[in-house]
């Protein structure tokens, strides 16, 4: 499938290129429908990296590329389940979401996340599956999951981990705050800054400078240098299951979703 | 330049900013007024201006620092202290 246009998420392969574009409103948030979308991707990527050697991920909201899990969404199953049941559904779901973010990061390509605006939670987590992240200067980042009472739950922290030193991702983690692209920068997150709403385009230049290269020392080198981290991915789904089962989570949640504060993207 | 009128330059580059971003008269911004309700902002606009004043005063805001700043004036004290 060279094209798809999809509720939450499109992609189509260009000059050699697979641009796979966010585009649910408000703000990508990450739902179920998006993620039988992003299983339909995952399904066709061996078939798509015959045709193509860069994938490109990035949004089309001038808001930002995702603000993460679709909270809202979370909570209704809370709701429906109960916060002891709902453990179980959630491991399934995030066994499915990891499978996802486990293609992605292991792609038969070169992937680029060209990111701006609202770079959050789970979306944080997406684009941390990229072998590069391309960021505009308008960017932002962060891990609030724990003013939630829970932790990143799509493979965030060990790909940070994996990616970072240890010092940076407890601060990220531990305090929640949000950060922008020249912290990024200096962290080593971001391998290029550049100008708003240059994103896409510098990942496109990125991503055709790639096509000169022989695939199979580009996957190797791939292989070589970034191993998934998979039993730290298997205990964050853990960690993550243990708390979500507690009502101080349902607090949490029912606490965002009915916030009528001005800032409830910020921790 | 004293403290002072350095505190009331940032609060001035401050207002500036915020009324060419958010496309305002100058003169409609109020050091002491609540830049919510002033700018008409929510809260994903209100990380947009922290990011360009991050990147306009070359700081770093933590967020939680700014838990209840409300006012133009305030705010100019929170990026002072870390110039």
């Amino acid at each position: 499938m060279k094209e798809f246009h999809g509720q939450t998420l499109s992609w189509v392969v260009t000059n050699g290129i697979v641009e796979l574009a966010l585009h649910r409103e408000p703000l990508n948030e990450i739902s179920s429908v998006t993620l039988e979308e992003l299983e339909k991707f995952v399904a066709v990527l061996d078939g798509l990296s015959r045709e193509a050697h860069a994938l490109i991920l990035h949004s089309t909201l001038k808001a930002g590329f995702c603000a993460g899990a679709d909270l809202r969404e979370l909570y209704g199953w809370i709701e429906e389940f109960g916060h002891v049941e709902v453990a179980n559904h959630a491991r399934e779901y995030l066994e499915r979401i990891h499978h996802v973010m486990n293609s992605l990061d292991a792609a038969p390509l070169t992937t680029i996340a060209a990111v701006h605006g609202v770079t959050f939670g789970g979306g944080f987590e997406l684009a941390l599956t990229c072998d590069m992240i391309i960021a505009d200067k308008m960017a932002r980042f962060a891990f609030p999951e724990l003013r939630l009472g829970l932790i990143p739950g799509y493979g965030g922290i060990p790909r940070l981990k994996r990616d970072l030193g240890n010092a940076v991702v407890r601060d990220l983690l531990l305090t929640g705050r949000s950060f922008n692209t020249t912290k990024a920068q200096q962290i080593g997150l971001v391998s290029q800054v550049v100008g708003e709403g240059e994103g896409l385009r510098a990942a496109r230049a990125t991503a055709a400078q790639m096509s000169k290269f022989d695939r199979t020392a580009a996957a190797a080198a791939k292989r070589f240098i970034k191993p998934i981290p998979r039993e730290e991915l298997r205990q964050e789904i853990d960690i993550f299951c243990e708390l979500i089962a507690r009502p101080a989570v349902r607090a949490g949640l029912k606490k965002f979703v009915e916030s009528t504060d001005a800032q409830p993207y910020l921790p | 330049m004293t403290p002072m009128e350095t505190a009331e330059k940032t609060l001035d580059e401050i207002l500036t900013l915020a009324a060419a971003h958010f496309k305002m008269p100058r003169e409609k911004l109020l050091p002491d007024e609540d830049f919510f309700k002033a700018l008409g902002i929510d809260s994903l606009q209100t990380l947009d201006l922290l990011t360009k004043l991050e990147n306009h005063f070359r700081v770093e805001l933590p967020d939680y620092e700014l838990q209840g700043v409300t006012d133009f004036r305030t705010l100019a004290g929170k990026i002072q202290a870390r110039l």
